[in-house]
């Protein structure tokens, strides 16, 4: 955006016949301030998602029930880191850095989804955050694989297709769970009861009360209101409860022969406001855990770097730290 | 609620209808082949106890590698959202899931061998602390990264070697485990070695913590190479693995610009160490918070 005033005309002219086509804005590109600035937000706030995400399942880490399920779930919660390195990635070809970005999510000017401020207080909790948490998450982020910033839109690729992995695991989870015994049985019931309204709020508020929405559409970010989205996760879900045996907790849940779709009961956005506001359960500890690692690991990143630079001053590049080196491990 | 009649949302069922019918792929089988239950990597492995191997000691020996690796992964996922940097979580996630992968097999080839048929999770859920077999390095807690780093290069580098030399033994299935568990644990010894090396000539304060790591858990190195009577009977005497050892971790300590330490060794109790089943006072937390769900539904299917 040093781009001289005078070249700004023509450059908007071609940010819009891109975004118009379907086709895809690049980091290079010019592109309104508020759109980067849109894409900011947005891409910071989901890689904060996956980190912060990974706090209220980690919390069964050590205590998986079977060694299958342990290394399931170990694997998942690597993936969601992965996640967040490249949405981090993502955000950087936007001209911010992820440093920038935690300190930003630790001092609370930056959110996360609000579905991780709520506890996971049984081993059920894992399996319904994979089959409602991770199956709402997929549902708005299928649309953002066709997201008008190239970058963001081929993340979302990638993230996708692992999330609906974790999906179907979540699920088989709780099949088997629900041919277990009756205590297992109850255990996934109460966690649906207790997920099932906050995952229809990840969807956001309701269309009437989205003011960025129209804006994001336009540009190609967004692809479908909150509602459409949440109408399209319920639709998904009923059958899939039915399946299961296990019953959501609405009373005004009832098809619509007219509408071929499934009618349902209002949120409460009054405590979904209030988890936003930053009185949800868990929302001081899942920040104070993220503020805990990057503190304790400030001396270990400062070694890194005093490091790296002794061996740029030696001329030999050994170190392979943020280049291949890790890449290579955490791809194996 | 009220809603349109047409689903909105529908430009994207193609991308739905792809990714429920995408099977993991190539770099999906990659990372689930680390003994999530979708592969079984010993498929084909010839089960048969060979001649000449005692099928009690083998099915001792078993645990002995499988609940070091089943604690080292419990310690390596303590550290999950608590890394001081992403990469790092990636990569110590990725470590604990090795190590797990190694640990199912071994604990199910131990009851494969040892004529009580138990699982893999029979062993890790059901058994009391007194019959891990675990040495003590692997059990004791995390305190910070140096702490991590030091644990993990003791450990990978001597169990790189012993892997190794196992790769060569009679049982087909310790044989393919150890064959496999080598290019793990060869990429644990390098992670292991690169931030031994960042953090020893990083700072003066990163290295005063990498010095005393090393020296904290130094004491406790001397239990891997100690031979039990178990691995002396099946021939494999990690005692041989002693020098190489030190002279390899000699070389990146030295290149650290760290000392090596001369800590003596942590004494034994009554004779008795970990591989006998006594232990530090650490592993019953440890197992209490691993074993805590497992007991509280006897008989249940995860």
């Amino acid at each position: 955006m040093s781009a001289p005033q005078i070249a700004e005309q023509p450059l908007e002219g071609h940010f819009e016949t891109v975004v118009a086509a379907e086709q895809r804005i690049e980091p290079r590109d010019w592109m309104p301030d508020a759109y980067r600035a849109t894409l900011v937000r947005q891409i910071a706030q989901h890689a904060h998602s996956e980190i912060i995400g990974m706090q209220p399942e980690g919390n069964w880490l050590t205590r998986a029930p079977s060694l299958r399920r342990k290394a399931i779930l170990l694997a998942k919660a690597q993936d969601e880191a992965g996640h967040g390195l490249y949405l981090y990635a993502a955000a950087e070809t936007l001209g911010v850095d992820r440093a920038e970005l935690t300190e930003k999510l630790i001092s609370g000017r930056q959110k996360y989804s609000s579905i991780f401020n709520y506890p996971t207080l049984t081993f059920a909790d894992v399996g319904v955050i994979g089959w409602l948490v991770d199956g709402a998450a997929i549902c708005n982020q299928v649309p953002l694989c066709r997201c008008s910033y190239g970058p963001y839109a081929r993340a979302m690729v990638r993230i996708c297709k692992e999330e609906s992995f974790h999906q179907r695991q979540g699920y088989e989870l709780l099949m088997t769970l629900m041919r277990g015994t009756e205590a297992q049985r109850r255990m996934v019931q109460d966690a649906v009861d207790r997920w099932w309204w906050p995952s229809l709020m990840m969807f956001g508020p309701p269309d009437d009360d989205s003011p960025n929405t129209a804006r994001s559409m336009a540009w190609r970010i967004k692809r479908h209101t909150n509602d459409e989205l949440r109408q399209r996760f319920v639709d998904m879900t009923v059958p899939q409860a039915q399946h299961l045996g296990v019953t959501l907790p609405d009373p005004a849940l009832n098809w619509n022969e007219e509408r071929g779709s499934w009618d349902f009961g209002e949120p409460d956005w009054s405590e979904l406001k209030q988890v936003i506001k930053g009185q949800g359960p868990c929302n001081t500890q899942r920040i104070e855990r993220r503020r805990a690692a990057h503190e304790d690991g400030e001396w270990v990143r400062e070694a890194a770097a005093a490091y790296a630079a002794k061996r740029r001053a030696d001329g030999s590049s050994t170190d392979g730290h943020k280049g291949q080196g890790d890449a290579q491990g955490a791809g194996r | 609620m009220t809603h349109a009649t047409t689903d909105p949302t529908s430009d994207d069922d193609h991308v739905y209808l792809t990714l429920s019918e995408a099977s993991p792929g190539p770099e999906g089988e990659a990372r689930w082949a680390y003994g999530t239950g979708f592969a079984d990597p010993l498929l084909g492995v010839d089960t048969a106890l060979p001649d000449g191997v005692d099928g009690a000691d083998l099915g001792a020996y078993c645990l002995m590698l499988g609940d070091d690796a089943l604690i080292l992964a419990q310690r390596l996922i303590e550290w999950c959202t608590r890394a001081p940097e992403l990469e790092e979580e990636v990569a110590l996630a990725n470590l604990g899931l090795d190590l797990l992968g190694q640990a199912r097999q071994l604990l199910t080839r131990a009851g494969q061998v040892d004529g009580s048929g138990r699982s893999e999770d029979e062993f890790a859920y059901w058994r009391e602390e007194h019959d891990f077999r675990n040495v003590r390095l692997v059990e004791t807690p995390n305190g910070d990264f140096a702490h991590c780093i030091a644990r993990l290069l003791l450990f990978s580098t001597a169990r790189h070697a012993l892997y190794e030399l196992l790769g060569g033994h009679p049982d087909q299935v310790l044989a393919a485990v150890a064959a496999r568990g080598v290019k793990e644990l060869a990429y644990h010894r390098e992670y292991a070695t690169a931030w031994t090396l960042r953090l020893g000539d990083g700072t003066e304060h990163s290295a005063r913590r990498m010095q005393a790591a090393l020296e904290a858990l130094w004491p406790l190195l001397d239990e891997l190479f100690t031979a039990h009577p178990v691995e002396l009977r099946l021939g494999v005497d990690p005692a041989q693995l002693r020098e190489p050892f030190l002279r390899a971790l000699g070389e990146v300590i030295a290149e650290a610009g760290l000392t090596v330490p001369e800590a003596a060794p942590l004494a034994y109790v009554g004779g008795r160490a970990g591989r006998d089943g006594v232990h530090t006072e650490a592993l019953g937390p440890l197992l209490a918070e691993l074993q805590v769900v497992a007991r509280a539904h006897p008989g249940a299917n995860w």
